[in-house]
């Protein structure tokens, strides 16, 4: 296959002494969405907010990320960002106090035209509501709005972290519908909890476990495997049940499970488990 | 009556100095979360420079155009001490509260002994113009055109700053980095950058407080700053954290307030005043009147 967008390598994560993440290595596919899985609390968002450099003060990143040839980890936010890394964060973080269209115009980066064309085809919600406060619009159209400020440029890889969290089911379809038209132009990674969505767009799977990677491949064929899915992800079946809650066993079951044979999960310093 | 009118507009010039102070105060500290006790250095700066320029710059004066031109330089000289304070001693320390508090309170302390080995510990008389030191006569209330002034400067820096908060870019930016500075970045903007301005921002307003402060007192003195600083936080407090509208209300709230309460009560109960008035917004609305977001 051709080269990754994304290489992350080795990549460990310690936060206010916490080690969430005990080197980490994987590979983002340069097209379509590779699926960041994983139970709550395990790291996934640590990975993404360390790739485009928004790791707390406290926090030590070590290893390394590359975007192409280009090293990530070294770079400040918003050089990564103007770079072609657009993030769709956790919680959707939308100004609240500013209109919708305030919140575009914020996404505007120097340089290049703004595609509200594009933007406005995929949400034409967002046209209509653009003298909105953000803070006023439902969780969904936030969303909407959050995916939106990042598709108003061109970017080289998105990183989206749970864009369904917390909608309504027709609401997931949406935001999945989308993510799917934006997949066939950029690649993405994505952190989904959503089985459905997950057999809906990913092409390829990333299992993170007791702060490494504890499985990869294609993740339609993770989804068959339900005992795999199971372990990895203390859910039973795949039909969009949040994988949490009490999950009686915490770790991938050795080799079997294990694809990427040099990071086998240890349990020995596993940080927290959120869940 | 006229006693009314008159401590309403003396209140109100009182509170005029305040939010010139405040408000780039609860700027810097809405976007930057950096609790500037400096800021009071910018003001002494700013009238001393005026003072300097009225006397020695080419083309300044007190009077006429030439008093124009030497606030305008004390405007400069406390924007330019903003910017170097920004770049030099904050950008270093964003994050670490601890050392960005004593590095400010040590620049103040520093700044007003400077102040005060260069022109000496005491108050001087302030080159101003004649009128200020006139009366105007307002419903029968002989009141001090300083303050009047005061006033007047006041009311143009907010409506600047918010047409500056609602139509420029760098006013967008602000506003969305008072509420989740993370955020821009995350957008591909460098909001290092507004902090400069934002200091920039407060320091001419905390000059032209400091200039047109000693036009009204008609003196100039290294401490003015320090004792206006600790009334300005007060506002910037019940004001709420980043609003600037927030500030302007809570100014006019404890400049009445202290000016009623001084007149009609013993004098200095006013400051006790807005003390418990801040006791009680802080147990009632701990994030202020405008909380922490820029309403432009
Ligand atoms: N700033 C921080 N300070 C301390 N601990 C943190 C911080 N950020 C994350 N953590 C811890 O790191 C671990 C991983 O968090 P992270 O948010 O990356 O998990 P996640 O996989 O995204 O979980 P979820 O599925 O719930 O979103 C958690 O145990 C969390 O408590
Ligand atoms: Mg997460």
């Amino acid at each position: 296959m051709s080269e990754p967008v994304l290489t992350v390598e080795d990549l460990s994560v310690r936060i206010a002494g916490l080690h969430i993440l005990q080197g980490v290595s994987f590979t983002v596919a340069p097209t379509g969405v590779t699926v960041l899985l994983g139970r709550n609390g395990v790291g996934k968002t640590t990975t993404l907010r360390a790739a485009v450099g928004l790791t707390p003060r406290n926090g030590e990143v070590r290893g390394t990320v590359r975007m192409g040839a280009q090293s990530l980890l070294s770079q400040r936010t918003h050089r990564l960002v103007r770079g072609g890394l657009g993030y769709v964060p956790e919680d959707r973080c939308v100004f609240a106090g500013l209109t919708v269209a305030e919140n575009l115009r914020l996404a505007e980066r120097r340089g290049s035209t703004p595609a509200y064309d594009r933007v406005f085809a995929l949400f034409p919600e967002l046209d209509r509501r653009s003298r909105q406060r953000a803070g006023s619009l439902s969780g969904g159209q936030q969303q909407m709005l959050a995916i939106g400020r990042v598709l108003l440029n061109d970017n080289r890889l998105l990183l989206v972290d749970e864009p369904t969290k917390g909608l309504a089911p027709k609401v997931v379809t949406e935001v999945a519908e989308v993510l799917e038209r934006v997949a066939e132009s950029v690649p993405v990674l994505l952190v989904e909890q959503n089985l459905a969505v997950v057999r809906r767009l990913a092409r390829d799977a990333v299992v993170l476990a007791a702060g490494r990677v504890a499985w990869t491949g294609d993740a339609q064929e993770l989804l068959l495997e339900t005992a795999l899915t199971r372990s990895l992800l203390g859910v039973g079946s795949a039909e969009g049940h949040q994988p949490a809650g009490p999950a009686a066993d915490r770790q991938p079951t050795g080799t079997a499970v294990d694809r990427v044979a040099d990071h086998p999960a240890t349990a020995a310093s596993a940080p927290e488990d959120g869940s | 009556m006229d006693a009314i009118i008159l401590l309403t507009l003396t209140g109100l010039g009182l509170a005029a100095l305040y939010f010139l102070v405040a408000s780039g105060l609860s700027l810097v500290f809405g976007l930057a979360d950096v609790l500037n006790f400096a800021h009071g250095l910018f003001l002494g700066v700013g009238a001393y420079a005026t003072w300097w320029a009225a006397g020695n710059l080419p083309g300044a004066g007190p009077d006429g155009l030439g008093f124009v031109v030497a606030v305008a330089f004390g405007v400069a000289a406390g924007t330019l001490m903003a910017v170097l304070v920004e770049l030099v001693l904050i950008r270093p320390l964003y994050s670490r509260t601890i050392e960005q508090v004593l590095v400010t309170v040590g620049l103040s302390l520093a700044g007003v002994a400077l102040l005060q080995a260069t022109w000496g510990a005491d108050a001087r008389p302030f080159p101003r113009p004649a009128w200020t030191r006139e009366v105007t006569s307002i419903f029968g209330a002989q009141v001090p055109n300083g303050g009047l002034l005061l006033i007047v400067a006041a009311t143009l820096v907010l409506g600047g700053i918010l047409a500056f908060l609602r139509w420029t870019r760098y006013g967008l930016i602000i506003r969305a980095g008072v509420e989740n500075r993370e955020m821009v970045t995350a957008l591909g903007i460098d909001v290092r950058k507004a902090f400069t301005l934002v200091f920039a921002i407060g320091g001419a307003a905390a000059a032209l407080a400091g200039a047109l402060g000693s036009v009204y007192f008609g003196t100039v003195s290294p401490q003015q700053g320090g004792s206006l600083l600790i009334f300005a936080f007060i506002v910037v407090v019940i004001g709420g954290m980043g609003s600037v509208v927030g500030s302007a209300y809570a100014a006019v709230a404890v400049g009445l307030l202290q000016q009623f309460v001084n007149y009609y009560g013993t004098s200095g109960l006013g400051d006790i005043c807005v003390v418990a008035l801040l006791a009680v917004v802080l147990l009632l609305r701990p994030q202020g009147i405008a909380g922490k977001a820029v309403t432009a």
